[in-house]
């Protein structure tokens, strides 16, 4: 017994030491690491893994390195608060980065805001993410932005005139979608014949698909993530639905091309950036990602997950330490930053004003088809 | 007019599939009075085999997607046996209570053991059967809803077969009856359990193969809702009835796709289960389970 305690107290000791002596600014990341999202998850964490390693490659900010922590919350309603607190309360970050869902974010915001830490979500598009305070930013494009975009994009680029719009009655980013769609839809003087719901998690989405074919429209818009969009359009080209099905930016990740296959071509949705952009700021990154995954084209999440890391580097730098207010400040007035997904400016609402890319899957690639600004 | 009958048809197989499920969980509560939580765990389990046998072999072929289910049906069918013979056998004497509990530690043991071994991120699984579309005036039926009505449907028959004209269907329903005098006129109540099992759990797999090619998405936890759909449906059919089964997860496949088709479509769930409500008040023993007092 006396062993054991004089073990326990050397460790004690050599934490505290470690910990006196490390001098790394420590930055706290919760991502859906695995589960139903995971895709979107992985991309955003490899992402700010990449810009943490430039950043330190760079020599630091302040002359000390970032040390990132991150927590997976499994793509789990509950999961986010938890490692969250975690990442406050036992790791002592400076500030937080992360999710990519909306519901998830919404569920760690209020915690981040509550202890007056930083949390910069890199695509979480629901404008309720940075209403819940002071605090919580983003470097991402916000719903009543993207709904209009894809509104205007169906009315003259598909020449739709009645539409359906197949949405989550479960995810905070999809009912927040489909009202701006929806609005922005029939002042341009479109109509919604039909509106059906499905929650997450479903895989039989052909009730829905038959009642939309029955009502007859001229295309279907599914805002909603990649796992249900891909079997959403597989059916509807099952049941002989040809009209174009598109979806939001939570469609843009590779498993929405592996589980749909041969009906998700063609298909359009809303993006961040495209990596085809000739830009030197972008063909670095997607060199630099290339090199460090395998030959991995980063998508909008990777680049996004970079962004959060250089915005939050740049107020760091600006700010000239890590005190909660001061960074907090120096992130709002962050203005015409050079990032990947473009320049970030960061309004008064705290979110990110940029350009919105349309992309759709041609031979089984995201590929380029217009760029929208603000 | 062809609105409704597309509807029905979906319905129909989604139906067959719960039914498949819904097989299993009725089998074995028939049999041992017990309801198997990892029934639904061992259908994931199937899909999986579905999946790794499937990229062996080439795409779209008949005998290819027979292959993979048989696979998918024998490897359940082992896994079935083994979870009775390891885990509930032991416990068999002992207050029922303490099986369920196992048996849920069964279930999430499989669940979480899955997110370790094929990892959580959902898998695309492979077109087995040849994928084609099948049009009459305006009603499209796709080659595998076909597929999962025939095979459903063939399956219950040879069930049915199994159950009432063989010898050991024979010996599983003088179980169902009486354990003890079973055993006393010289049934091996081990013997019968297994295959009771074994059976169940075959059914699972070829659920879990049929449902992976209708909705060809696969993940570790892809057995939970429709688990606990089966299960509802089961016990609407009469728990530890077989066709009751069958006519349950037909009812419900039918309510929710009907409900998906409606301007309620976000109700689903709820509409579905207050329908389940509605029949056991009025049949507290499902619609062919027969209510027995208890005698005390």
């Amino acid at each position: 017994m006396l062993r054991l305690s004089r073990t326990l107290t050397s460790i004690a000791a050599a934490a505290a030491l470690s910990a006196s002596a490390e001098d790394s600014i420590r930055i706290g990341e919760y991502a859906c690491l695995t589960g139903k999202e995971a895709s979107l998850g992985m991309s955003s964490h490899q992402g700010t893994v990449l810009a943490v390693d430039h950043v330190n490659e760079a020599g630091g900010v302040l002359g000390r390195r970032l040390e990132l922590i991150t927590e997976d919350t499994q793509s789990k309603p509950g999961e986010s608060s938890t490692s969250v607190r975690k990442l406050i309360a036992r790791d002592h970050v400076v500030a937080v980065l992360g999710e990519v869902a909306s519901s998830r974010s919404l569920e760690a915001a209020p915690i981040c805001q509550a202890a007056e830490i930083p949390m910069i979500s890199p695509g979480s598009t629901n404008p309720k993410v940075t209403e819940t305070g002071d605090y919580i930013f983003r470097v991402c494009f916000i719903d009543p932005f993207q709904g209009p975009v894809m509104a205007r994009f169906a009315l003259n680029r598909l020449k739709a005139r009645r539409i359906a719009i197949f949405s989550s009655s479960t995810s905070a980013y999809s009912v927040g979608l489909a009202k701006f769609f929806k609005q922005a839809f029939i002042d341009g003087g479109g109509e919604v014949v039909a509106e059906p719901r499905y929650a997450e998690g479903d895989k039989d989405f052909k009730g829905q698909l038959t009642a939309i074919r029955a009502a007859g429209v001229d295309a279907v818009f599914s805002p909603g993530y990649y796992n249900e969009g891909a079997l959403i359009v597989k059916q509807a080209r099952e049941l002989g639905i040809t009209v174009p099905v598109f979806g939001g930016d939570s469609w843009e990740a590779q498993s929405l091309i592996d589980l749909g296959g041969a009906a998700v071509e063609g298909a359009y949705l809303c993006s961040h950036y495209s990596p085809d952009d000739p830009s030197a700021r972008v063909q670095d990154f997607v060199a630099a990602y290339r090199r460090r995954y395998g030959g991995d084209t980063p998508d909008s999440n990777a680049s996004l997950g970079y962004d959060s890391v250089l915005v939050l580097a740049d107020a760091i730098r600006r700010a000239g330490s890590t005190e909660h207010r001061a960074l907090r400040d120096a992130i709002a007035s962050t203005r015409d930053f050079d990032a990947v997904t473009g320049r970030i400016t960061i309004n008064e609402k705290r979110d990110a004003s940029k350009n919105a890319v349309i992309i759709q899957v041609r031979n089984g690639r995201f590929q380029f088809v217009e760029s929208v600004s603000p | 007019m062809s609105e409704f009958l597309q509807q029905l048809i979906n319905g129909l197989s989604l139906g067959a599939i719960y039914a498949l499920i819904a097989l299993g969980y009725t089998m074995v509560y028939g049999v041992l009075r017990f309801i198997n939580f990892a029934h639904s765990d061992v259908f994931m389990v199937g899909a999986f085999i579905g999946y790794y046998v499937g990229r062996h072999l080439p795409e779209g072929t008949v005998w290819g997607g027979l292959i993979a289910m048989a696979a998918a049906m024998a490897g359940c069918a082992v896994l079935g046996i083994g979870i009775e013979r390891l885990v509930y056998r032991p416990l068999r004497s002992g207050p029922t209570l303490n099986v369920l509990i196992t048996a849920i530690g069964m279930s999430l043991f499989l669940e979480y053991s899955g997110q370790l071994v094929f990892g959580a991120t959902p898998r695309a699984f492979p077109s087995i059967f040849p994928a084609k579309l099948i049009e009459v005036h305006g009603l499209i039926v796709s080659m595998n809803q076909v597929i999962v009505i025939v095979v459903a449907a063939v399956l219950m028959v040879a069930l049915e077969f199994a159950v009432f004209k063989t010898k050991i269907g024979t010996a599983m329903r003088a179980v169902a009856l009486n354990p003890k005098a079973a055993q006393l006129v010289g049934i091996n109540i081990d013997v019968v359990i297994s295959f009771t099992f074994g059976l169940g759990s075959a059914l699972a797999g070829a659920g879990g193969v049929l449902y992976a090619l209708n909705y060809p998405s696969i993940d570790p936890l892809m057995g939970l809702v429709p688990g606990l759909k089966a299960f509802v449906a089961a016990v609407l059919g009469g728990v530890g009835n077989i066709p009751g089964a069958a006519l349950g997860a037909l009812i419900l496949g039918m309510v929710e796709t009907f409900v998906d088709g409606s301007r309620w479509s976000t109700y689903k769930d709820a509409i579905a289960f207050a329908t389940l409500i509605g029949i056991l008040l009025f049949r507290p023993a499902g619609l062919l389970g027969r209510f027995t007092a208890e005698k005390v």
